[in-house]
């Protein structure tokens, strides 16, 4: 297969310093775990040192320099994180902890106010535990009722079902654009659509697709998109919610504290306007500002060029690992995929997969990938997840087949 | 290849010796590790002398554990039940023949965590974090 895109794999790989690292003398790491964090560039990792070294000071009403300059960084980098997905303001982009704590903002602010006994929720059987637990503790707590689109036998959403589960006139449908565990892309547009005319709020967790495909809100009709700093190039410890405007003003505050209020009484307070309504408390001001230098590299590469080496990179990988005898692949083909390839090897467990691979300096990660029901639907309690990313290589990929067939050999 | 997965424990997960349930049983006791799904199921026969005089497990999961249960099971055939409330870590670690990681420790005592629990009742159970560091 040729490279029909134009990246520059060596000269990006060289500005992720941890590529270089040997697991063992002689066996340099290769890494396909993005799918759970995706490794920084030295472009992410020396802004938050400079931060730290040079420019450290709290964030708003700080008057002198560094504090002024803290503050524009810190909104500078709300400002491009907003661009890079087209949301219409900056302060429709609220910084979290991370994806899975944006989705509880949205459960605990919107939902408690929103959704009451009997409320349907529309989620999918595809869905990481984060946009399924908070959800869950919801319906626990006070009755809503979840439905959720089916999986089909060939991993893509059933969305035959979908018109069905509309006429339960739900208040929300919440999914993933990509599945974390069969790398399923959704039709997001189509459910926005949907959900939109049967007067529901469409939600999408963009943990996945919004490091790997280009995002654009406005263009989408979403309400609510959550995605996580550290799978895109950006720091750990940062999560981040967009919503649109009129739905973040209406919603309640989630956690109390400073920074949150515009004035606060002995017995009373008002609440401060978005986004600093939702941010309670001093942020992870080093960590947005790494994620602004995140952005910045992932606009500088491209996100359709990314996009298109992420899918060659997934295409090749599932055509070399349909030659080995014995695997099994999780998910869609190539037309409905991209980014991951989960399987299994028969006769060898996932962790004893993942652990013969790592002596080979393959780095993969094997278990229920926090997507227990999906697993459960095709009858496999674990799969062991190759994941790919711009700094990712075809001969990485061979590697891993390589080390496949080590792995036949020893549970022969 | 390495010494994880030397010939005894590939053998024993890919042949177990105790593999199974026994109906009935004085005791049956399963629990996963949460962490990875692993599970385990033990069914045991103790007699009227408090003698284990038979042990089945079934479950589900990676080698080590699957092994380790193997062994385990065989171990504790014919063993007073005082004994086997004395067993730790370093037996499953002397029965396997192998060193582990903090990870894999896991996999490796999560039968002697089903053990005990199926021996000793629901409360007084180690955690797996417990045993991994006793």
């Amino acid at each position: 297969m040729a490279d029909t895109h134009t990246m520059d794999i060596k000269r990006i790989r060289a500005d992720f310093p941890v590529l270089d690292v040997e697991v063992k003398p002689g066996v340099k790491l290769v890494y396909l775990d993005s799918g759970a964090t995706s490794q920084k560039p030295v472009q992410v990792i020396e802004r938050m040192n400079q931060y730290y070294r040079a420019e450290n000071a709290n964030i708003h009403r700080g008057v002198h320099k560094l504090a002024e300059q803290a503050t524009e960084d810190y909104e500078g980098a709300r400002g491009k994180i907003a661009k890079f997905i087209n949301a219409a303001k900056s302060k429709e982009i609220v910084f979290t902890r991370n994806a899975t704590e944006s989705v509880n903002l949205v459960a605990h602010t919107w939902g408690r106010s929103n959704l009451q006994a009997g409320d349907v929720v529309v989620l999918t059987e595809m869905e990481h535990h984060a946009n399924l637990v908070p959800w869950q503790m919801l319906a626990n707590e006070r009755g809503i009722r979840l439905e959720f689109i089916p999986v089909t036998e060939g991993g893509v959403l059933d969305m035959s079902a979908l018109p069905g589960l509309l006429e339960l006139k739900p208040k929300l449908v919440s999914f993933t654009a990509m599945s974390n565990v069969l790398g399923t892309i959704t039709p997001v547009a189509e459910i926005v659509k949907a959900a939109h005319a049967a007067g529901a709020l469409a939600m999408v967790d963009g943990a996945q697709s919004v490091p790997h495909l280009p995002t654009d809100v406005q263009a989408l009709d979403i309400d609510f998109l959550v995605f996580s700093s550290h799978k895109m190039l950006g720091p750990t410890g940062l999560g981040v919610l967009y919503g649109k405007e009129a739905l973040l003003e209406a919603m309640p505050p989630f956690m109390g504290g400073g920074d949150m209020i515009k004035r606060v009484k002995l017995r009373e307070f008002s609440t401060a306007g978005v986004p600093h309504k939702f941010e309670a408390g001093t942020p992870a001001i080093a960590e947005v500002i790494g994620l602004g230098a995140a952005v910045d590299y992932l606009n500088e590469i491209g996100m359709e060029a990314i996009a298109a080496h992420d899918r060659e990179l997934t295409a090749y990988a599932l055509e070399r690992l349909e030659e080995v005898p014995g695997v099994w692949i999780f998910g869609p083909g190539i037309e409905h995929k991209s980014s991951n390839a989960s399987f299994t090897l028969k006769g060898a467990h996932p962790h004893d997969v993942a652990e013969i691979l790592n002596r080979h300096g393959v780095a993969t990660r094997a278990g229920h990938h926090c997507a227990m029901p999906v697993h459960e639907k095709f009858g496999v309690p674990a799969t062991t997840r190759a994941s790919f990313y711009l700094y990712n290589t075809k001969e990485e990929i061979d590697t891993l087949v390589e080390a496949l067939y080590q792995v036949k050999e020893i549970f022969k | 290849m390495d010494d994880l997965y030397r010939e005894l424990i590939i053998d024993r997960y890919q042949n177990p010796r105790f593999s199974g349930t026994l109906d009935p049983h004085t005791h049956s006791y399963e629990d996963d590790n949460p962490v990875c799904g692993d599970h385990i199921r033990i069914d045991l026969r103790v007699d009227d002398k408090d003698v284990v005089t038979e042990a089945k497990f079934t479950g589900e999961g990676c080698s080590i554990s699957q092994a380790s249960a193997d062994l385990l099971m065989e171990k504790i055939t014919g063993m007073p039940v005082a004994e086997v409330r004395t067993l730790a870590k370093q037996d499953i670690l002397d029965l396997l023949g192998i060193e582990l990681g903090p990870v894999r420790l896991k996999c490796a005592l999560l039968s002697l965590k089903v053990l005990k629990g199926g021996v000793y009742g629901l409360d007084e159970v180690m955690s797996l974090d417990e045993l991994a560091e006793s």
